[in-house]
């Protein structure tokens, strides 16, 4: 259970970065917090001729307040986003949802554009983006474009970003005032990939929901949008009998195949993700509600 | 082959030159370079978390990263715990509980807990459960090694305040 031979390189800056990927896209691969793929290396699932090290890029280690929302740079570990007073001020989601990814020994080293990039279909980060809307700058030899997470999730382990390109930040933008969210997951054990997750934002003027956005894992090959739901929530009361009315309808949703796996049939998930989308939409609108409860963790 | 790195790293307090191949992990660079055996290699994925050393004083998977990522860092592993020959206060607490059985696991979870505390010197019980949710112990039925936490978590408090 080693991993099999391969060069290294450690550049400086996001441009060697992207030179040393250009000598050979197809058989590189950006190495961040390594979580998920030195694991899949050392199975040797994963035999990369070259890592490109980007840990010591100064540039990409950044948590910053920029364009209505929050910077996360490309090297910055998920415990420094998850303890971040920006971010849970400005995007709890987020930190809640980091809250549940891996082990706290995981996130020391783990990144959050890096869970992005993986895009396994049953982590948290990228729920937490497609519900927010978050954005992903990617740098490639033709110069940098931003992908919006509606557009960056292709499949299974899948995104937008070509292999002569290095995702650099993302940016999520800040919950508006009168605005609550939650994650919900569950999982066999804490830690574990979860079986289903629900990422949740509401906002609410005068009891009333303005808008929302919910995002689940684990139900499909990339995580979904539940847009029905979405649409119903528009204009409803915040309050619980709302919830308990829209919620069941979470399981019809277009786009929804969850698979049968070692951790949960198919036919389990869609059982148990109206009772997850009740929880958390109820915690977001006692969160919007403002009735000193603080957002995320 | 690939081309080797030479690395310097400083590990309980010494200094160490390496040249390393880029797939050598930092837990057989503990190990097999350095002889520091107290570092245990369960599953190398990153799941037992009995390889857990201190990088830069946060807890790291071993297995988990690259030696020639350390280049520069400043480690600590279980060997690096006992002031000569007396145990850290956590290695003492583990003693005390019977928190631990046949031991293989034991060196990641008393890292894990010296990160903790020197973090969060009076952890809830939630919190001491999320960091040793990171670890796993095949023996103990884990409620042993959650007490030993406790006293650590005490003694090391009243040991803060008398220094």
């Amino acid at each position: 259970m080693k991993p099999a031979d391969f060069e290294y390189v450690r550049p400086s800056s996001v441009l060697e970065a992207v030179e040393a990927l250009a000598a050979s896209p197809d058989d590189a691969k950006i190495l961040a917090g390594g979580q998920s793929l030195v694991p899949m290396m050392n199975f040797r699932l994963a035999t990369p001729a070259l890592l490109v090290d980007i840990n010591r890029i100064p540039e990409l280690d950044v948590v910053e307040a920029r364009d209505g929302g929050i910077v996360i740079g490309a090297a910055t570990r998920q415990a420094d986003v998850e303890a971040s007073a920006l971010v849970l001020q400005h995007c709890p989601l987020l930190a809640e949802g980091l809250g549940h990814v891996g082990h706290p020994q995981l996130r020391t080293r783990g990144t959050v554009v890096g869970s992005l990039v993986h895009a396994d279909p049953a982590a948290e980060t990228p729920a937490v983006a497609l519900a927010l809307g978050a954005r992903v700058t990617v740098s490639g030899p033709g110069g940098a474009r931003t992908i919006a997470a509606a557009d960056f999730f292709e499949t299974y382990f899948t995104t937008d970003v070509a292999p002569d390109e290095v995702a650099t930040e993302v940016w999520f933008p800040s919950a508006p005032e009168g605005s609550g969210s939650a994650f919900v997951e569950i999982a066999r054990r804490p830690g574990d990939f979860a079986m289903v997750g629900v990422a949740a934002t509401l906002r609410v003027a005068d009891g009333n929901i303005v808008s929302a956005a919910v995002a689940v894992s684990g139900m499909a090959d990339r995580p979904v949008r539940l847009g029905g739901v979405e649409a119903a929530l528009e204009g409803a009361r915040s309050d619980v009998a709302t919830f308990a009315a829209v919620a069941p309808t979470a399981a019809d949703e277009e786009g929804l195949r969850p698979s049968d796996d070692v951790h949960a049939t198919g036919a389990y998930r869609r059982t148990v993700l109206p009772v997850l989308v009740e929880q958390a939409l109820t915690t977001a609108a006692r969160r919007a509600a403002g009735t000193g409860e603080r957002n995320g963790r | 082959m690939s081309r080797k790195h030479a690395i310097q790293v400083q590990v309980n307090g010494e200094v160490h030159d390496a040249l390393v191949a880029p797939r050598l992990l930092l837990a057989d660079l503990l190990r097999e370079e350095l002889d520091l055996t107290g570092t245990h290699l369960g599953c190398e994925h990153g799941v037992c978390g009995a390889c857990t050393v201190l990088v830069d004083g946060r807890p790291v998977r071993a297995c988990l990263m690259f030696a020639v990522q350390a280049d520069g860092c400043d480690i600590q592993t279980v060997e690096g715990l006992a002031r000569d020959t007396e145990l850290h206060p956590v290695q003492q607490a583990f003693n005390d509980n019977h928190g631990m059985q046949c031991g293989f696991c034991t060196p990641g979870f008393l890292i894990s807990t010296v990160a903790l505390l020197e973090a969060n010197p009076e952890p809830t019980e939630d919190e001491v459960l999320d960091m040793l949710g990171g670890h796993l112990c095949r023996c103990t039925g884990y409620q042993n090694i959650v007490a030993s936490v406790r006293q650590a978590a005490v003694d090391l408090r009243r040991e803060g305040s008398q220094a």
